[in-house]
């Protein structure tokens, strides 16, 4: 499997090639960032199906034991590789024109694909350290997205992002030196062989570490108090990459792998884990039912959302991890759309305040029509993808016995429907007050991006079906709920 | 003992982060968690009267592996100073274009973001 690699160095070479020849010309840099989005997106979907590991400068491993450093496709690595790469090439898409409005395009879409390498990797290592590596390069890739309008308010954001941020790559850090003092390797199969899933005491420790640094990229909930002023403060398309896809790979998906995985999943672990989604998912709906900032109303809902995914998880079923899986990537769809349809309102009227909009509907029809689709699709409407992911959840819960949790999961979703019928009412339908009086359809490419999305989110529902959903999402989930046969996979033990 | 100590710096670094308001002194802290988590990556790979993790040919394997300080530890840490001084570089930057817009380091007084 030689392609492996260039999953990680095709991106990263572009984010170094882009501002060389591009700087003073905008149109050859977007040229060659959505080739380079799109190329990356074909990869991804030649590799459905596909396993390997790929060993860093040739080193394999010796009797067993990895001497170098493993890049590893299995069923989550292609899962995930597909839901950043498709995300990534639409919003690229809607960069063309929307970031017109900012200068120094060309530095934007280096940070941009910068962030997508560093997502890539982290989906694609196999080792504890590169992994911090990876997730540190989208995070200061992030970092700097976050304030790229150097106004006040991202500024402060991206501070606040910064130092929270921060804190949770080091506590991730500290975890990821615990293990080396303890099993003296950092490859995520051996640990796992020697760790075993018997848990001591100075395993829970590493645990507890990993879960609060990751739990804090992830903004679950006592670790959320970044995401509503970071995402919502960034350029739309990168808004939609945040809450689409950053939070969920360097969050949810390094969690993921590392408990399943790597030190193998325990109640203990489990219990813990569904608790955090479960609070993750009612107090980020509760706060973002108050908010009047389009942007900020959508960043709680994320919070939310990616609750549901962490409390499937926590569940710990093949059922259950399937449907979070599955979750997960209409999450990235209608959320990145709703984030791109939110920067499309701001880009013809100028403003997020909800009380400032109305009447949407009729002046923009793209942009209303897709974002009622996009709104139908998170509040779990039948015939839309978020239905069928919220459903399966459900389902695996009460299969699963955890009636509590399957009576909040339902709950929360009617929250979400009262709330995106609020969002709808207020943005598309109804007067216009004076900030859409004048507004106008967006241009072109932006229109493409937000109709290629909201189709998606209709054929979404259709990766439950058994042919798709036994070659692309079941695989995923063996390799998650098979947990410690991680290690003989790679290792060939 | 030592590690101990370790521990008891990052507890330092993550107090400072939380609780202080000075732009400038959160840096200082979050620095001192990274230094924390540093010593702790350098202390795993020491070893008493170790020596330095050189292969010359007059040595024996043996004599080699038994004496021998662990020096994966001794990369990790390299790379991880050099990912910390850019997250500081970055920190800095944007402390300092906050200090252009508000005129202040206080982050009491920078509140623009509520809700």
């Amino acid at each position: 499997m030689q392609m492996i690699p260039l999953f990680v160095a095709i991106p990263l070479g572009a984010a170094f090639f882009i501002p060389m020849v591009a700087r003073k010309r905008p149109r050859v840099a977007d040229t060659l960032a959505n080739l380079t989005t799109l190329a990356l997106l074909l990869m991804a979907i030649s590799v459905i199906g596909k396993n390997g590991v790929y060993w860093m400068g040739g080193w394999g491993p010796l009797k067993h034991i990895p001497l170098g450093i493993d890049l590893v496709l299995d069923g989550v690595s292609v899962f995930m590789l597909i839901t950043i790469t498709l995300i990534s090439f639409l919003v690229t898409i809607y960069s063309i024109q929307y970031m017109d409005k900012f200068t120094a395009k060309a530095r934007f879409y280096a940070l941009f694909l910068l962030m997508v390498a560093g997502m890539n990797g982290v989906a694609l290592t196999g080792d504890l350290f590169n992994l911090y590596v990876f997730l540190e390069i989208a995070s200061i890739a992030s970092y700097a997205l976050v304030a790229f309008g150097c106004e006040h308010e991202e500024l402060e954001a991206s501070f606040k992002y910064l130092v929270l941020g921060s804190v949770g790559s080091t506590l991730i850090l500290f975890g990821v030196a615990m293990t080396y003092a303890v099993t003296g390797s950092l490859n995520m199969a051996q640990v796992s062989a020697m760790i075993g899933g018997d848990l001591k005491p100075i395993h829970l420790f590493i645990v507890a570490l990993f879960i609060s640094g990751f739990g804090l990229k992830a903004a679950l909930v006592p670790f959320h108090a970044w995401l509503p002023d970071a995402h919502p403060s960034a350029p739309a398309p990168i808004s939609a990459m945040l809450s689409g896809v950053l939070i969920k790979t360097i969050g949810v998906y390094a969690m993921a792998r590392v408990m399943f995985n790597v030190v193998g999943m325990t109640p203990l672990i489990s219990y813990v884990l569904m608790v955090l989604g479960t609070i993750s998912m009612i107090v980020g709906v509760l706060l973002a039912m108050g908010q009047d900032d389009i942007k900020r109303f959508l960043a709680y809902s994320s919070i939310s959302q990616v609750g549901y995914v962490v409390l499937a998880m926590g569940i710990g079923t093949r059922f259950a991890i399937a449907a979070g899986l599955f979750h997960l990537i209409n999450h990235a769809v209608f959320k990145s759309l709703l984030f791109l349809n939110s920067g499309a309102i701001e880009y013809a009227t100028g403003t997020r305040d909800l009380n400032k909009m109305g009447g949407l509907r009729e002046k923009m029809p793209v942009t209303g029509t897709t974002s009622f689709i996009g709104s139908m699709a998170i509040a779990g409407i039948p015939p839309f993808s978020g239905f069928w992911s919220k459903l399966f959840i459900i389902l695996a819960a009460i299969q699963a016995q955890r009636y509590g949790f399957a009576t909040w999961a339902a709950a929360v979703s009617v929250l979400t429907l009262a709330a995106f019928m609020r969002l709808q009412r207020r943005a598309f339908f109804g007067e216009p007050r004076e900030a859409s009086q004048t507004a106008k359809e967006v241009p072109g490419t932006m229109q493409a991006s937000m109709i290629g999305l909201a189709v998606l989110c209709i054929v979404m529902g259709f990766l439950w079906l058994p042919q798709a959903r036994d070659t692309f999402l079941m695989p995923a989930a063996r390799v998650l709920q098979e947990g410690l046969n991680y290690a003989s996979n790679i290792l060939g033990m | 003992m030592l590690y101990a100590l370790c521990f008891l710096l990052f507890m330092v670094g993550l107090y400072g982060v939380l609780v202080k308001r000075n732009l400038i002194k959160i840096i200082i802290s979050l620095i001192i968690m990274e230094s924390a988590v540093n010593v702790f990556i350098v202390m795993i790979g020491y070893r008493k009267n170790g020596i330095a993790p050189i292969l010359n040919k007059t040595m024996e394997h043996q004599e080699f592996i038994r004496r021998t300080v662990d020096p994966l530890p001794q990369a990790l840490v390299l790379t991880a100073i050099v990912i910390g001084l850019g997250v500081t570089a970055m920190t800095i930057a944007i402390a300092m274009r906050l200090y252009e817009r508000y005129g202040t380091y206080d982050i009491q007084e920078i509140k623009r973001l509520k809700g």
